[in-house]
């Protein structure tokens, strides 16, 4: 009989909710959890907060999603994969055999895979940034991090060296859940299709609810049953690379043919080259069949050689954003609203506060698809100004939000909730490493 | 009528590009979809929101579209100045699109 795995997916995000974790380690009939918590920008922020203490740098939520499954895990043998560690994975694993002694569970194996850090080797070649003209040594002392994507393979290697526990920094976010099925059914690092089908198992199951209801609920078009108990995904792979996506019984939303496929596209360009580490994977062929209630089966994906070269997630100082808020409603309320802006505007010229971009919206009308869109929308009961601008200093930002607050006195009738703020901008680019100067390796703690 | 009635999309987003999907409802809609939202009619439809290229990909298989839009999002999420810096927004937008349901396809 073909062998199958279940892998469940325990977090889309870093801020993503706990109990649905612990509702699949408890009762999901999983043999892997996997966290993916590292957003785009979340590394740079993490290595910020590593250079002010170096036991730090991982993600804030480590100790409260570890201590809310590590018992029922230990308890059924459920190997946890997570990104968590984001800039420090070695401190995330100390951290976590720390949590695990204090519950008790101190026979368990902790690996960190290291090396997805390669801020020197792209200062030395100075690479080119696929977002914009101009190369790293640009950013020069504003470039804070770069991590490579690094791939299944250390991942695979640390659970066949035992772990019961995987802690990664930047890692490709499918890649987290081809390990598990590397480990279990021991395919090739060649094995292209196989890897190519592995990966769309895990890019419909890296943002966990996402592919079972959240994020899809249109109503009266598209309804989903108890969103506020939503379920989280499980992945039930054969050794083939066959998959059926699908959710603990009695959790809430729904996994159906639909959610699969909007998820399928999700953050996809061309569906014939996803980008990983490990492989091109090719989604084009992918069908999507339902089989039973919250059972999809998916098939078809493929999968051709992995490229040369490393997409590298680099983090730099961008300036500072200032912003500020305020509120009109009832009759007349969008008049007042357009004079506010009008004000602020002129505010803003005759003050001389320099910033090299700026938007001038109002929420409720225009704030999120323009001019155009909103054209022929009717006048709303209730209007809220925002006003935001890039500047080079914090003392620049700071300025934009009080010529808004300042509109509680000085601007039209009946303006309420004002609000500011000024924020210094870590922004992300990408460049393309290759592949043999990411030098990944593995650190085992406890057990 | 709107091209809600006929199709579901969801948008995604990597630095300043954004996709967004179109998904036939039935099947039966697909080669609606393949003539009407066309690359130009997206771009159409999103000026003065986006300012870069709109490539479409084919998903037959699936009854679905991609659609893959550059400078769609103030330079990405982490330094938009955007209310909504993912664009998470624009598949409602893009749903609002007139289709002739009584065209020949």
């Amino acid at each position: 009989m073909m062998r199958t795995i279940r892998i469940g997916s325990g977090a889309g995000y870093s801020g993503d909710r706990i109990e649905p974790a612990v509702e699949l380690a408890e009762k999901g009939d999983i043999q892997y959890l996997v966290f993916e918590c590292l957003g785009e920008r979340t590394v740079a922020l993490a290595q910020q907060a590593r250079m002010k203490d170096p036991d730090s740098g991982y993600d804030p939520l480590l100790e409260e999603r570890m201590r809310a499954v590590l018992a029922a895990c230990a308890a059924s043998g459920i190997k946890i994969v997570t990104n968590m560690g984001a800039a420090n994975p070695a401190a995330a694993a100390t951290k976590t055999a720390e949590i695990a002694r204090s519950l008790g569970l101190s026979s368990l194996k902790i690996a960190a895979v290291i090396g997805d850090d390669v801020l020197d080797a792209c200062r030395e070649r100075d690479l080119p940034i696929m977002e914009f003209e101009g190369s790293i040594g640009l950013l020069g002392n504003r470039l804070l991090s770069a991590n490579a994507y690094l791939g299944a393979e250390p991942i695979a290697v640390a659970l066949g060296g035992g772990a019961d526990i995987v802690i990664t920094g930047r890692a490709s976010d499918p890649a987290l859940f081809l390990a598990p099925m590397i480990d279990a059914f021991g395919w090739a690092m060649n094995d292209w299709n196989r890897l190519g089908q592995g990966t769309v198992a895990g890019h419909l199951l890296e943002c966990a609810g996402q592919v079972t209801g959240g994020y899809f609920a249109d109503p009266p078009y598209k309804d989903v049953p108890d969103l506020a108990r939503l379920g989280f995904p499980i992945g039930e792979v054969g050794e083939d690379g066959s998959l059926v996506i699908t959710k603990v019984e009695g959790s809430g939303g729904a996994v159906t043919a639909r959610t699969c496929k909007e998820q399928l596209l999700y953050e996809v360009h061309d569906p014939r080259q996803y980008l990983q580490p490990d492989v091109v994977a090719d989604f084009s062929q992918v069908t999507v069949e339902e089989i039973g209630r919250d059972r999809v089966r998916i098939s078809g994906g493929r999968g051709t050689r992995r490229t040369g070269t490393l997409k590298v997630s680099i983090g730099y100082l961008d300036g500072y954003i200032g912003e500020g808020q305020i509120s009109y409603a009832g009759a007349g309320a969008l008049a007042r609203g357009q004079l506010a802006l009008k004000i602020v505007r002129e505010r803003l010229k005759l003050t001389g506060v320099a910033a090299g971009e700026w938007r001038f919206d109002l929420i409720g009308v225009d704030a999120l698809h323009g001019a155009n869109l909103s054209a022929k929308a009717c006048e709303p009961y209730e209007v809220r100004v925002r006003v935001t601008g890039r500047t080079e200093s914090l003392r620049e930002a700071v300025r934009i939000g009080n010529e808004v607050e300042t509109l509680y006195t000085n601007g039209p009738a009946g303006g309420g909730g004002a609000w500011k703020s000024a924020r210094e901008v870590v922004a992300v680019g990408s460049v393309l490493l290759p592949r043999e100067l990411a030098k990944p390796s593995i650190l085992f703690i406890g057990g | 009528m709107k091209l809600r009635e006929i199709a579901h999309s969801r948008t995604g987003d990597k630095g300043d590009t954004s996709n967004i999907s179109v998904i036939a409802y039935d099947a039966g809609y697909y080669p609606l979809l393949l003539k009407q939202v066309t690359s130009e009619r997206v771009r159409a439809h999103f000026a003065g929101v986006v300012d870069g290229d709109v490539v479409r990909y084919e998903l037959p298989n699936i009854s679905a579209l991609n659609f893959v839009i550059t400078k769609a999002l103030g330079g990405g999420v982490t330094r938009s100045l955007a209310l909504d810096g993912h664009g998470k927004s624009l598949s409602s937008a893009l749903l609002d699109l007139e289709i002739d349901a009584a065209a020949d396809t």
